[in-house]
């Protein structure tokens, strides 16, 4: 489904991918992990086409989009949950989420919002309330609710846990769980390479813009270099 | 005395009307692009000159104004396009610059397609006063009045109510968001010129049967306009209304019971106090956000 060949980006001029090869198939849920600054966010962000591609190909169903706009992106079926949530502070809850489905035009939306609100309840409570207002982990929904109203055919999760206790970390893992159970395709990016490990099928290791690692799940997290670096092990 | 008051309200009324248009083409730009666009005060100008050449030339009035107000609207465009765009990921500053140079642009350009005198467009409706508590009111203060009215309820509905509005909201508040769910951030600005160019030049039609329109109107109404935005806190809608009337009454009760001499010193005083005792503005809405 997704297919990445020498993929590289750069801040200016300093490198942040340095030729990145990575395949997402359909069905799968693949887990990108790695330190701070690995560049991690940037790949993500390159693929949805908010960050420029300085060399290399990305293609989606075999089609190349390495230089196709984001909104083109979406509406193919790649939608991320950005880092930090991104919520748009100072429209409502429901406000949000119908812009999620903004390619789609709105109004075929709202079968797609019943289904949101089915999965976060939490989310029907505060439609009316001001998304500024809403707690770390009700945010983080709200995210992922929108996401889900563009109908994604590859969700790019990236940090989704990030900045969470620890309960409300179990319960977006369970989210992320149920998703793939639907049998949606999953890019997760996230610093709890422990629980992003358990549930990937499939996951990479990225270490400085590079892939230095690559493995099923279980297989990266019984790695001893894995472990001792990502692990804590 | 209450006839003297209540005549130097409706005049207050009118103008701060005005003021209210010219400061909402300022927040809307200021909200899509946090540009503050000092050719604001052009589309006025254009919409005023525009409407009188076409009507002049025989042009029967309905259709001259809708000319004026989509050639307003194409000038703004035009500036998008061809200076704002091109200057992409220049800073504020920088785009803030670009807009005067349009500005002092475009009043060269209107010296060179019309000339440097004032010119007259017959009001709407005729102007026989029409007696009010005591005091009178021109039809054409009606008309800037409704039209007002009608052009705040369009945008209030326009950005509360409809997918497109909201989505330029969200564009303007989180520009990363709004690419990630698919809102194409350069239309949005691209409309934000247009919008707010349309406005400009309604203000600017509307107030040249009373105030004559020349090549330099738009240089004094934008800077009463930005009074305007800046007094109900810029980038707020209902802000730039209330600021506008605001300025408005003030103005022209100064100029009754003070002396008419300083009419426009009132606008920069207000300016001022504003923006170093309150520079979010008297009625910025409180953030919604939470950090
Ligand atoms: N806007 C930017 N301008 C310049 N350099 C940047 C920018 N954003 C990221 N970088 C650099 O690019 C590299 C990769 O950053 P990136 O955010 O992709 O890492 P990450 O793996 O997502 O890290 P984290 O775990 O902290 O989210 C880092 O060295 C970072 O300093
Ligand atoms: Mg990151």
């Amino acid at each position: 489904m997704l297919e990445v060949r020498g993929l590289t980006s750069h801040y200016g001029r300093i490198p942040a991918l340095k030729g990145i090869d990575v395949e997402v198939r359909e069905g799968e849920l693949v887990a990108l992990v790695g330190a701070n600054g690995a560049g991690k966010t940037t790949l993500l962000r390159a693929l949805s086409g908010v960050q420029g591609a300085s060399g290399g190909t990305v293609r989606f169903d075999g089609a190349d989009i390495t230089r196709a706009a984001p909104d083109r992106r979406v509406a193919l079926g790649i939608v991320q949950v950005p880092e930090g949530r991104q919520v748009f502070a100072p429209l409502t809850v429901e406000d949000n989420l119908r812009l999620g489905a903004y390619r789609r035009g709105g109004e075929s939306a709202a079968a797609t919002l019943e289904r949101v609100y089915a999965m976060f309840p939490r989310l029907r409570e505060r439609r009316a309330s001001l998304a500024g207002t809403l707690s770390g982990g009700e945010q983080q929904m709200l995210a992922m609710g929108r996401a889900m109203m563009a109908q994604p055919r590859l969700l790019l999760l990236d940090e989704p846990s990030m900045g969470l206790a620890p309960r409300l970390v179990e319960e977006v893992f369970a989210y992320v769980h149920r998703l793939k159970e639907e049998g949606r395709t999953i890019f997760l990016v996230d610093q709890n390479a422990r629980a992003a490990l358990a549930v990937a099928d499939r996951a990479y290791v990225l270490e400085t813009g590079q892939v230095v690692l690559a493995g099923t799940g279980a297989g990266l997290a019984a790695d001893p270099q894995v472990q001792q670096a990502y692990l804590g092990l | 005395m209450g006839a003297q008051l209540t005549q130097y309200l409706l005049t207050g009324v009118t103008i701060g009307a005005i003021y209210a248009l010219v400061a909402l083409g300022f927040s809307i730009i200021y909200n899509a692009s946090h540009v503050i666009n000092f050719a604001q005060g052009e589309f006025v100008m254009i919409g005023g000159m525009t409407t009188v050449s076409l009507v002049d030339g025989g042009v029967p009035l309905p259709l001259a104004i809708a000319a004026a107000v989509l050639v307003a609207a194409a000038v703004g465009l035009a500036l998008e396009k061809l200076a704002i765009e091109r200057a992409r990921g220049a800073s504020v500053v920088t785009l803030i610059i670009i807009t005067i140079g349009a500005s002092i642009f475009l009043r060269g350009l209107a010296q060179l397609v019309w000339d440097k005198n004032f010119h007259a467009l017959r009001p709407f409706t005729g102007d026989t006063p029409i007696a009010v508590l005591g005091a009178t009111i021109l039809p054409q203060s009606l008309w800037v009045i409704g039209v007002t009215i009608a052009i705040v309820a369009a945008l209030g509905w326009f950005f509360a109510r409809t997918l497109a509005g909201k989505a330029m909201l969200a564009a303007s508040h989180n520009r990363l968001a709004a690419e990630l769910v698919g809102i194409r951030v350069r239309h949005v600005l691209l409309l934000a010129f247009g919008l707010s160019a349309a406005v400009g030049a309604m203000a600017g039609i509307l107030t040249a049967p009373i105030t004559l329109t020349s090549y330099d109107v738009g240089l004094m109404l934008a800077l009463k306009g930005f009074a305007a935005a800046i007094l109900g806190g810029l980038g707020s809608g209902a802000g730039a209304v209330v600021g506008g009337l605001t300025l408005g009454i003030l103005e022209s009760l100064g100029a009754g019971f003070i002396s008419s001499a300083y009419k426009d010193v009132f606008a920069f005083v207000i300016m001022l106090a504003v923006l170093f005792f309150r520079p979010s503005g008297l009625f910025a809405a409180r953030s919604a956000e939470r950090v």
